[in-house]
């Protein structure tokens, strides 16, 4: 098992311009199930042979997706998500950066109450080795396995993956949820997902400064999960009041400093990696 | 994006929020002109973005237009130093030159985000005129809110019961009432991430008035905005940060040797903090993106390298899709381009990585090839220091 997406999760391409179809190829490679994309306007196409719709409304009916994966441009993007769930979507990856706050705060009104569970946006997607691949990340890092590697950061969480990998540490479902300050799935998602995942025995999960989500996932953990979960918080160096890179990462008013994060961690019987070159070694030790 | 109190004021202006009259000044004589045309008592401000200006001898009482021609020759050309410069301060260009008003009470007005509630809250204190934070951690019991719905916008109940929760009466309700609702408006239609009116005054004659204003735009809504991207100024800003965003690149200067370039914000910060963990310090955060193409290395390279202080350089890439041989070649082709002297540590990953780190081994240039983050840090700072 895995959570959220396996080889049968049927999935439509939101925005089937240049990246979109290149990523589309990447992810049908992997061996997801690529089932359609819409495009407005160019409905009625099919490239690579995969049929392009003009509404999400169409794609429903005619190849029935229960996933989807958006790279329309930040102006739309918003508008693309809220499509999907109207669609009735299971689940919506976005993968999409720069989106305006005031349409995230839209589209988080928008899915209150709704079945549709957004990832993202500003986020690499996710990956259940082996199995499907709905994101950008490099499939040939992953390993099938029984750990679960949750991330708010793209790059460092292939960081995490590759240490993993060359330990011989597969994993069951690694999912980016992105650096914006306002995101659809959160950590303690995750964590509910991995808790009633049978094949997921193990949780890696890595922060960054700023907010405080890691804090409550580590309230979650202490108080739920009794699987073993490893950490790093990227940013212990990080000036005050900087942005850094990701909206989401600024330490303001003396909150969401790396050592107040480590500290939460610790607290919750977490195993805190000391430097980003040891999440594999901190992961392996708890097995 | 952060704007000017006086171009804060211009917006707000557009969305019917009372301000004070006034204008920005460049020179004394423009502002002895429109403290003429003012009349009266003036408060001449400096203009920076930053706040605690009063305390550092930035804002100033005038007389007349006289005086105020004064005020503003003292703090034009000044080097301002508050708590939110840093200790080099900030040169001050322009002085906005306003009214005074009969001051009756100082109230507290702001708009942001509530990450948790995914919603902009609309925050109210009577205790107008405070460091608001300290107000928040001492007497949370005086900071009202009031969240706003998308589509439905601030109603006129939740502003009614604002202005009452902070004891405004009579007369003033009216005013207090129109111009939250108004801040509300100018919030959502600006796509700000922060607006602040502290202190936001009514008057003795039962006017409110926004007596100073800052705001804080979202970089994300600005294609939405050309004539707020209009009032960006660059003076502000570090250069180097504004050249390196002119390539897509995300700089932040720090004061350590140890140039890094890597992609992606949390691997930039994860390396950072691996190159202190290894006894060394970052000279900079750079994030070149989750691609890197060979212009933004190249552009990536010379504003690390316009940092004297950087003594070694670490290149930390976790390519996945992208390939390596390609990025080693632009790598190759930047470094012999800017004739790089410091050494270079590479970490490279990603498709093709092998033949990208023959191309650096082969290139006879001072590359160290590490393979993985740990060693790299490692030597980079050894040869930093």
């Amino acid at each position: 098992m895995s959570i959220l997406l396996d080889e049968t999760t049927r999935i439509v391409v939101q925005g089937f311009g240049r990246a979109g179809s290149f990523h589309a190829q990447q992810c049908k490679d992997y061996g997801a199930k690529i089932v359609g994309a819409v495009h407005p306007g160019k409905g009625g196409t099919e490239q690579n042979g995969t049929p392009i719709f003009n509404t999400m409304r169409e794609a429903v009916d005619a190849v029935q997706p229960t996933a989807s994966i958006v790279f329309v441009p930040a102006s739309g993007a918003a508008d693309a998500i809220i499509e999907a769930a109207d669609g009735g979507l299971e689940l919506v990856v976005c993968i999409t950066e720069g989106i305006p706050t005031q349409d995230l705060v839209k589209v988080s009104f928008a899915l209150e109450g709704s079945k549709t569970r957004l990832l993202g946006p500003n986020c690499p997607g996710l990956i259940s080795p082996g199995k499907s691949k709905l994101g950008i990340m490099p499939g040939y890092i992953h390993k099938q396995g029984h750990v679960g590697v949750v991330s708010r950061s793209g790059t460092l969480t292939y960081e995490a993956v590759g240490q993993l990998s060359a330990l011989g540490i597969g994993q069951s479902t690694c999912v980016g949820i992105g650096g914006d300050p306002i995101i659809g799935t959160k950590y303690i998602d995750a964590l509910k997902l991995y808790k009633e995942d049978p094949d997921t025995h193990a949780v890696i999960m890595i922060g960054e400064i700023g907010g405080t989500a890691e804090e409550e996932a580590a309230a979650f953990i202490k108080e739920h999960f009794t699987k073993p979960v490893a950490a790093f918080i990227a940013g212990r160096t990080a000036p005050p009041g900087r942005r850094m890179g990701h909206a989401g990462a600024i330490i303001s008013g003396g909150k969401g400093t790396a050592s107040e994060k480590v500290a939460a961690l610790e607290d919750a019987g977490i195993a805190v990696a000391p430097t980003p070159g040891d999440m594999g070694t901190t992961l392996a030790g708890l097995l | 994006m952060k704007i000017h109190e006086y171009q804060a004021k211009g917006v707000l202006r557009q969305y019917n929020v009372p301000v004070p009259r006034g204008e920005v000044a460049f020179t004394s004589d423009e502002a002895r002109q429109i403290a003429e045309k003012l009349g009266g008592r003036v408060v001449v401000k400096a203009q920076i973005h930053a706040g605690g200006r009063g305390k550092g001898g930035g804002v100033k009482l005038a007389d007349n237009a006289d005086d105020a021609a004064k005020l503003a020759a003292q703090i034009i050309g000044m080097t301002l130093v508050t708590h939110q410069t840093g200790p080099e301060g900030r040169l001050v260009k322009r002085v906005l030159v306003e009214e005074t008003l009969p001051i009756d009470r100082e109230l507290y007005l702001g708009i942001v985000l509530d990450r948790k509630r995914e919603r902009p809250v609309l925050m109210a204190s009577s205790e107008g005129g405070m460091d608001i934070e300290e107000v928040a951690a001492k007497t949370p019991e005086l900071i009202l809110k009031e969240v706003i719905e998308p589509g439905i916008g601030l109603m006129p109940y939740q502003a009614r019961r604002l202005a009452f929760g902070m004891g405004v009466e009579g007369e003033a309700v009216k005013g207090v009432v129109a111009a939250i609702m108004a801040l509300a408006k100018a919030y959502e239609a600006t796509d700000a991430n922060l607006l602040e009116i502290n202190p936001f005054v009514i008057t003795k004659d039962n006017r409110a008035v926004a007596l100073d204003a800052k705001m804080d735009f979202d970089d994300n809504g600005l294609f939405r905005h050309p004539d707020l991207t209009e009032l960006r100024d660059l003076d502000e800003e570090d250069p180097l940060e504004t050249d390196a965003s002119n390539f897509s690149l995300n700089y932040i200067k720090l004061d350590g040797s140890v140039g890094c370039m890597v992609n992606g914000a949390g691997l930039a910060m994860a390396t950072m903090d691996i190159i202190q963990h290894a006894g060394g310090s970052p000279a900079n955060f750079l994030d070149v993106g989750g691609g890197a193409n060979a212009d933004q290395i190249k552009n990536g390279f010379r504003i690390i390298l316009s940092d004297p202080n950087v003594k070694a350089i670490f290149i930390n890439i976790f390519g996945g899709i992208l390939r390596v041989d390609v990025l080693a070649e632009g790598v190759v082709a930047a470094a012999k381009e800017l004739d790089i002297k410091v050494p270079i540590v590479a970490r490279l990953e990603g498709t093709n990585v092998d033949q990208g780190k023959k191309i650096l081994a082969d290139s006879g240039m001072n590359f160290t090839v590490a393979p993985n983050m740990k060693e790299a840090a490692e030597k980079v700072v050894a040869l930093s220091s």
